[in-house]
């Protein structure tokens, strides 16, 4: 209960909080607002923002309507950062945990793939995966999950290193538990909260990686997507610069929201750390 | 000396981790769709299947998957990438023309990022929970949020659309010949705004961590010491805590030396520089495998590289690290 209150004496933690619940909102009343399809035709292409109410975010180069665009996106972007998170989060805590909990060559093993992972740009090999596996919704979510687990894998072993000659698991030792039992049930409980607060960082990272791809039009050309928004108003760039601005400060602001919501939480579940 | 052995045995250790990089994405690029003959055929505008496994045959695509890794592997000791279908010039020729670019982007962003992020840290930290401490943070916050490639379109927009200070993209104004410096400040010109965008995010990292380590460094004792003995606060800073300020600075430049060159890759093609990234987005694009898997290899290398030397850095400023051994 603590933790709540002191997350909400924090200014920044709750316009965060607020931004974040503003795009779920779009998110969730996209198919309530905009009932037709936002990829298809609405009308005049390249109507500016705000002089015709019914286009009130202006039309793209085809003709469709910017706003529904924007509220559709909404969509992809929360999908794809919450999944590929989750995917990364998951990941990161199996590796982490095994090399942390049993060390030796497991570990050795685990941190040599951990560090190949690290040293290849993350972008670089994200292209390379969709160059294999094609650009899908699917696949992209799977494979910015895929680069993206090294971060909480190192954080998660970090804290069972520190974790796993703790009393309260040798306790469990000498009471016969396996291994499995005291990785999952005694110390991951323990070990979790840093890397819920770092999924806040990693899903920051994916939505931003995911709106990179759409912008290069290597991720799927049948959703509304905020960078497949982006990469389409390049082409009318020198007039029409509002194509390319809108979206822009869609992922801006969802990005924003996202990192204040976990510095808001990093603060509230460890106060000693605040004002760094 | 001791500081060159430490930093070659870390670079000797990365060798197994190379291999374990190029073994991986050689194994992950068999699934892909399509082989080097199959796009060659497709470039000569078709043609039939005793062709086809000639072709394959001559490559050597026709052994069995370990035996082409072990042939990959092989002509990689000889530094040789293989053979780039879609440019018809070998890998490491096509590599070696598009490095520049990108090795002067990087370098140009990581000291603007770092310059700044410096400054700005070190500005926020002595005035921490007053405006320019607050100014400062937010300003971070947004520069982290903000997608590079929205940010370097917005900034032709401005800059090269209106304003028409700055050419919109390109390593060089091609329509005339320049030599000497004029070269020099005409790329210069054409590498202001890549340097921006791809600094942007790091600049706002950098000020995160310079601000918290000088927040850090500045309770310690010997801080304490130094005020004591009367020297002024410019002095403190200066001399005493930003040596030790540095440290995480300098750890940071070694953990986003792939970031930035991923990063590269989306502000290459926005500006349309002719260098790694931009060459990595078009053989994904022309499905040109060999030279992806090439641009793989040498993009490990170039963080391997980075990281040497951010160790030899590293054990400059902070003499315990050889000590310790």
């Amino acid at each position: 209960m603590d933790a709540v209150k002191r997350y909400f004496r924090s200014p920044a933690a709750v316009a965060g909080l607020i931004l974040l619940l503003i795009v779920i909102a779009m998110a969730v009343s996209a198919g309530w607002l905009y009932p037709r399809d936002p990829l298809a035709l609405a009308g005049r292409p390249l109507v500016w923002p705000f002089s015709n109410p019914r286009f009130l975010l202006g039309t793209d180069n085809s003709g469709r309507d910017i706003a529904a665009q924007i509220f559709y996106g909404a969509r992809i972007s929360l999908l794809i950062g919450g999944v590929a998170t989750a995917i990364a989060i998951l990941i990161g805590i199996l590796v982490g945990a095994f090399a942390g909990y049993y060390g030796g060559w497991v570990d050795n093993v685990l941190m040599r793939i951990t560090e190949a992972f690290q040293t290849l740009p993350n972008f670089v090999l994200l292209l390379v995966l969709v160059a294999v596996f094609g650009s899908t919704l699917t696949t992209v979510t799977i494979a910015v999950g895929v680069v993206s687990w090294p971060a909480p894998a190192r954080l998660t072993r970090a804290e069972f290193l520190s974790l796993r000659n703790r009393e309260f698991v040798q306790a469990g030792r000498t009471l016969g538990m396996k291994n499995i039992q005291l990785i999952f049930g005694e110390i991951l409980p323990n070990a979790l909260p840093p890397v819920i607060v770092y999924a806040s960082v990693v899903m920051a990272v994916a939505i931003l990686l995911e709106s990179a791809l759409a912008f290069l039009r290597l991720s799927d050309p049948n959703v509304a997507s905020w960078g497949n928004l982006i990469g389409l108003g390049r082409d009318v760039l020198r007039v029409q610069w509002y194509v390319s601005a809108i979206p822009g400060i869609a992922i801006l602001v969802t990005v924003l929201a996202v990192s204040l919501v976990g510095q808001g939480l990093n603060d509230a579940l460890n106060p000693r750390l605040k004002g760094r | 000396m001791r500081i060159l052995g430490l930093a070659g045995r870390r670079l000797a250790a990365s060798i197994p981790t190379l291999i374990l990089i190029l073994i991986g994405v050689f194994l992950l690029l068999q699934f892909a769709p399509g082989d080097t003959v199959d796009a060659m055929m497709a470039q000569m505008g078709g043609g039939d299947a005793a062709t086809a496994k000639e072709l394959r045959k001559f490559y050597g695509l026709d052994l069995s998957i370990p035996a082409q890794l072990g042939n990959y592997l092989w002509r990689l000791v000889r530094l040789d990438l293989g053979f780039s279908s879609i440019y018809g010039k070998p890998v490491s020729s096509v590599i070696i023309e598009r490095l520049p670019p990108t090795i002067l982007l990087m370098t140009a962003s990581l000291s603007f990022a770092f310059f700044f992020g410096l400054v700005f840290g070190v500005i926020a930290a002595r005035g921490v929970n007053r405006w320019p401490d607050t100014l400062i943070s937010t300003l971070g916050l947004i520069f982290y949020a903000t997608p590079s490639f929205w940010f370097g379109l917005m900034a032709i927009v401005v800059f090269s659309v209106y304003l028409q200070w700055l050419p919109p993209g390109g390593f060089e104004d091609i329509g005339t010949v320049r030599t000497g410096i004029w070269r020099v400040l005409d790329i210069a010109s054409h590498l202001v705004l890549p340097t921006l965008t791809l600094g942007l995010i790091f600049l706002a990292i950098y000020l995160r961590i310079m601000r918290a380590s000088m927040l850090e460094v500045l309770n310690l004792d010997y801080v304490r010491t130094a005020r004591a003995k009367g020297l002024d606060e410019t002095r403190v800073v200066t001399r005493h805590v930003l040596r030790n300020a540095l440290l995480p600075m300098v750890t940071l430049i070694g953990l986003q030396a792939g970031t930035m060159l991923g990063g590269s890759v989306v502000v290459e093609s926005v500006f349309s520089l002719p260098g790694l990234g931009r060459l990595a987005y078009e053989s994904v694009v022309q499905r040109d495998l060999n030279t992806l898997l090439g641009i793989v290899f040498v993009s490990a290398l170039l963080v391997i590289s980075v990281n040497f030397v951010v160790d030899l850095i590293y054990a400059r400023l902070d003499p315990r690290i050889t000590a310790g051994g």
